[in-house]
């Protein structure tokens, strides 16, 4: 977009926009996109969760620095233990600790139980020195936001627990945070460029060739896809790396996206084409690729942000089950799935609960997307209220 | 009406052949193939296949072939009911699929039509009792609906009817029925395991079909024959079921279309968890064994299926809707 045509004397601040004819002058001489913020700004339940989208995105940029203990480091010892409170105050002083886990083996069973010992308080540090990490894969760092110093398997903290590996389950979210919104993320750009390339074919040219790609997007929503994707993912060869593994699950759940955003350019071409504002570019002798990129594509802009939106959770979703079914992402990565793998059955669920933490941040991460989707879409509606 | 069925018909028998194709698809795409595993399996049970015996079977299953000509075989196979050999249970796949895909289509269904006596009735009172408080806690609860999927609804069901209930509360039959031939009491078992799965696998469904019949029925109550039928003292009650709610009812029948595959995705990794005896664990295990002749039947099976289902839903389309049924005469 060009820069905003606001007469110097437009520029006002909230008090002054409460007169009405001050208010109406600014919104007349106010960009398409100035119009679509304010829309969306009155959309509480959007902003909201804009933020928490962004706190999540957040989580996925400083993931290294939020775990306090290597993801990967298993300890059979500390299995299935269950989360740990920190106590933040000791006898009226702000002093952060937990209380150390005294180790007994059980007589009966000969298994090592663990129970937290309040005579043993381990304070926990800010900013502590734990495992090593590079920040943005390039920059060597040990800190974290919280730490406890000496990690032994009594001592170490398990905000959430651990799994049956012994591995702490926090760390563990974390990464698997990064790991799943990220594919959420590229997979919406793959399928945004199939269905942005496809849609506009199909809306520009019409004809047959509109035709074919109708009926083939028609086909694919009428599969059940998941039996499908199974089939896909499961075939991926055994000998793979994790990365490999991981730009193929994308690709393959960036095909479930595609046919929603293709139909969403489809419409908008339909529609547009018929505008008075791309004829009149026609009868000035404009080209066609100028009437597409400087006339439709700002025009429509703002609902492919709204409807990539709303096909994130969709990613999300397909790619925490495939991987919850064990034929997504596998161990040693870390995901949402993976990570609720663990809780399949109804015996782990009972020993441990816990393990069923993940699903609040999908749950919390879905419901954003789509409020926030939601928000975007009548924001960028001309003709709402 | 005859132009709309015969598009539909076209469109159904093309869908097939793409199911079709993408089932051969995930039957090729494992390295090596049908013999390979064969022969991987005969040498795990201790019996040895020779390069020449190798190479025989080959030939007589047409493996030496081009793709497309294994496809046309596999194809008049499947045509004449022979689906192949389950390599890890050593019977023929249909033997082994069973009953399975039977119960895949009736959880499905039970869960589709679940979806329908839900939103109808809530759809409904949230138009009509637009912003009441009633409107919200169903808005809310689509929601939790739409963002949670339902092998998580699943998970989290089963750990409080674990805890609260302690009951297990996964199945479709109680133990006795299990391995018992089909006889009214296990019919009536089925009936009583049905609503968990349906209502979890039907929640989604449900919160966008509010949302859609909410959204078009507070269209048509402002419409001036709303208005008319008010003016002339027909009681409240009646003037909304008898037209605008028919009206708008279209969306039931016209979203069976992307509900049904949607359904019968979500019930495969919904069976898992709850541990259903439908098609769902059966493809896991498949997959992962890679025992490709059952999985791509069962995907094939399924896809078939879906596109049996969206026909009937057109053909309930048509009958609900006049549009539809006169297109072709004006």
């Amino acid at each position: 977009m060009t820069e905003p045509t606001v007469r110097p004397g437009a520029v006002v601040d909230e008090e002054v926009a409460l007169l009405p004819s001050v208010a109406e002058e600014r919104i007349s001489v106010a960009t398409q996109w100035q119009l679509m913020w304010w829309r969306f700004k009155k959309h509480r339940l959007a902003m909201l969760s804009t933020v928490i989208v962004f706190l999540f995105y957040l989580v996925v940029v400083f993931a290294d620095f939020l775990a306090y203990s290597d993801p990967l480091a298993s300890e059979a010892q500390r299995s299935l233990l269950p989360p740990h409170r920190i106590h933040w105050f000791d006898e009226g002083r702000f002093a952060p600790h937990v209380y150390g886990l005294t180790g007994k083996r059980d007589p009966a069973t000969f298994k090592r139980v663990y129970t937290p010992d309040p005579e043993k308080k381990i304070p926990v540090r800010f900013f502590a020195r734990g495992f090593e990490y590079r920040v943005f894969g390039l920059i060597p760092m040990d800190r974290h936001l919280i730490g406890v110093e000496g990690a032994t398997a009594e001592e170490t903290l398990f905000l959430l627990g651990t799994d049956e590996q012994g591995r702490d389950l926090w760390s563990r979210l974390m990464y698997g945070t990064q790991t799943s919104l990220i594919i959420g993320l590229v997979g919406v750009s793959l399928s945004l460029i199939l269905g942005v390339f496809l849609g506009g074919i199909s809306g520009l040219y019409g004809g047959v060739l509109d035709t074919i790609i109708q009926r083939v997007i028609e086909i694919l929503r009428s599969i059940p896809t998941i039996p499908l994707w199974m089939g896909l993912a499961a075939a991926l060869p055994n000998d793979w790396t994790v990365i490999q593994i991981y730009f193929a699950i994308t690709i393959i759940i960036s095909l479930i996206g595609w046919t929603e955003l293709a139909r969403v350019v489809r419409g908008r071409f339909l529609s547009l084409r018929q505008e008075d504002f791309v004829m009149a570019a026609e009868l000035c002798g404009c080209g066609q690729m100028r009437i597409i990129f400087t006339h439709l594509v700002p025009s429509f802009l703002s609902h492919i942000i709204a409807a990539t939106t709303l096909a994130i959770p969709a990613m999300i979703i397909s790619e925490t089950s495939l991987s919850f079914l064990g034929l997504g992402l596998r161990p040693p990565a870390i995901s949402w799935g993976v990570l609720l793998q663990q809780a399949q059955n109804i015996q782990a669920l009972a020993i441990s609960p816990w393990l069923l933490i993940p699903s609040i941040p999908v749950t919390i991460v879905i419901l954003a997307f789509n409020f926030m989707g939601d928000g975007l879409r009548d924001a960028a509606d001309p003709y709402g209220q | 009406m005859l132009a709309y069925l015969v598009r539909r018909l076209i469109l159904a028998i093309l869908t097939t052949w793409a199911v079709s194709v993408l089932s051969f698809v995930v039957i090729q795409l494992p390295p090596g193939d049908y013999i390979t595993s064969y022969i991987a399996q005969m040498s795990s049970s201790g019996s040895f296949v020779s390069e020449q015996e190798a190479n025989a079977l080959r030939q007589q299953y047409g493996l030496d072939q081009p793709q497309y000509i294994q496809y046309i075989r596999w194809m008049k196979m499947v045509l004449q009911g022979n689906f192949g050999m389950a390599l890890e249970y050593g019977r023929p796949v249909a033997e082994v699929i069973g009953d399975r895909i039977y119960l895949t289509m009736v959880v499905s269904v039970a869960a589709i039509i679940f979806t329908w006596c839900a939103a109808l009735p809530i759809g409904v009172y949230s138009a009509v009792r637009q912003y009441s408080w009633g409107d919200y806690v169903a808005t809310f609860i689509g929601f939790i609906g739409l963002a949670v999927p339902s092998f998580m609804l699943a998970l989290i069901l089963m750990y409080f009817g674990f805890t609260l209930f302690n009951a297990n509360i996964g199945g479709l039959f109680s133990d006795e029925f299990a391995e018992a031939p089909w006889t009214l009491a296990k019919l009536w078992d089925l009936t009583k395991h049905l609503p968990l799965p349906a209502l979890i696998l039907g929640l989604a469904g449900t919160a966008q079909l509010i949302r859609i019949m909410r959204a078009n029925l507070l269209d048509e109550l402002g419409k001036p024959y709303v208005v008319t039928a008010r003016a002339r003292g027909l009681s409240e009650g009646r003037l909304i079921i008898k037209y605008p709610v028919r009206v708008a009812l279209n969306p039931f029948a016209s979203t069976i279309g992307y509900l049904l595959p949607y359904v019968v995705s979500g019930s495969i990794i919904v069976s898992l968890v709850l541990s259903l005896p439908t098609v769902g664990p059966l493809l896991l295990k498949s997959l992962v064994a890679q025992d490709m002749f059952l999985a791509g039947t069962i995907v094939l099976l399924l896809g078939v299926m879906t596109v049996i289902g969206t026909f009937i839903s057109d053909l309930l389309l048509m009958w609900i809707d006049p549009r539809i049924r006169f297109e072709g005469r004006q």
